[in-house]
């Protein structure tokens, strides 16, 4: 067995094991953090296959990112660890129903599933070879001119995305008072200020 | 094994290296630590007085929109990593619609400024 072989497996093992932890573990936020375990041995894998962008995106964008996110959304909720536990049994007869349910889909998804005429063909030719150019470059030379059409859809879905979260969440307390730096910068000495003459012993 | 392969396999001693590190620290302290718990020392401690109630407490949810926000401008750098790499040789098409895709989120930028949604109050 080869130094790659055993990291394969190395890495094989540790994603199954973290994920099943991450299902199984008792507190939410050990679940993320086995989550984060599961995305980082996700990212030796796709190294492994010589998937190197891939890998150092699942961990810039995944770990980086979307687990802080499943973090702060762990924490928003109130969660009182007792009283889920009590409630577990009695919404598992609906899991396990939605869970049979999912099994079939899975089953008939993958039961008629053939591959279409010619599909070697359409494979093997997408990107040049790992010793030709490394993958990120392999990327981008066809990322964004033969799948214009989904790279834009992405730049929309983000958007939407951006938008989306701006309209759900952003709420603008009045009482509060903001620092106003362009009427800062515009504030004019004269008309705030005024010099006043005052001659000895008569006051204003 | 592949040239890839033998290129990262620094960072597979550095991470057998710093687990290792890790899990010997681990049961250092398992072994070699005295234990001697009593409920006093394993309950928070708040500074003279009981607990007022548990320090799990909601965050608010701006924490989420300025994380959500990033995760929209890292992708938009990822997607900025293979052109930029790739850019000698692209086409004018794959120029053009990258520029077409920053002219969308700069949009999006514009809305998010306008809005306020980059402040914290």
């Amino acid at each position: 067995m080869t130094i790659a072989d055993f990291t394969f497996y190395l890495f094989a093992a540790v994603m199954v094991i973290a994920g099943l932890l991450t299902v199984t573990a008792r507190n939410p936020v050990h679940s993320v953090l086995w989550l984060i375990l599961a995305f980082l041995s996700g990212a030796g894998l796709f190294v492994l296959v010589g998937a190197e962008f891939v890998a150092m995106l699942l961990i810039i964008v995944y770990v980086g990112a979307v687990a802080v996110l499943f973090l702060f959304v762990v924490m928003m909720l109130d969660i009182d660890f007792a009283e889920l536990k009590a409630e577990m049994a009695k919404y598992m007869p609906l899991a396990g129903l939605i869970g049979v349910v999912l099994l079939m889909q899975l089953a008939l998804a993958f039961g008629p599933w053939t591959f279409a005429d010619g599909i070697e063909g359409r494979l093997a030719n997408p990107t040049p070879a790992l010793d030709q150019a490394h993958n990120t470059q392999a990327l981008g030379l066809i990322l964004y001119d033969r799948y214009f059409l989904a790279f834009q859809v992405s730049g929309l879905i983000l958007l939407v995305a951006m938008i989306g979260a701006i309209v759900l969440t952003l709420r603008h307390r009045a009482d509060v008072k903001r620092q106003d730096i362009v009427a800062q910068m515009m504030r004019d000495p004269k008309k705030a200020l005024e010099l006043k003459d005052v001659k000895p012993g008569q006051g204003l | 094994m592949s040239d890839l392969l033998t290129s990262y396999a620094p960072i597979l001693i550095f991470l057998a290296i710093a687990i290792g590190l890790g899990i010997v620290l681990i049961l250092a302290a398992v072994v070699l630590a005295v234990q001697n718990p009593d409920p006093e020392k394993l309950s928070a401690y708040e500074c003279g007085f009981n607990a007022f109630d548990d320090a799990r407490m909601k965050f608010d949810v701006r924490f989420y929109l300025v994380s959500i926000l990033f995760i929209i401008f890292d992708l938009e750098i990822a997607f900025l990593f293979p052109w930029a790499v790739a850019f000698p040789t692209l086409s004018d098409v794959a120029f053009w619609s990258m520029m077409v895709f920053l002219g969308v989120l700069t949009v999006g930028f514009a809305y998010e400024w306008k809005k306020g949604a980059l402040e914290w109050e």
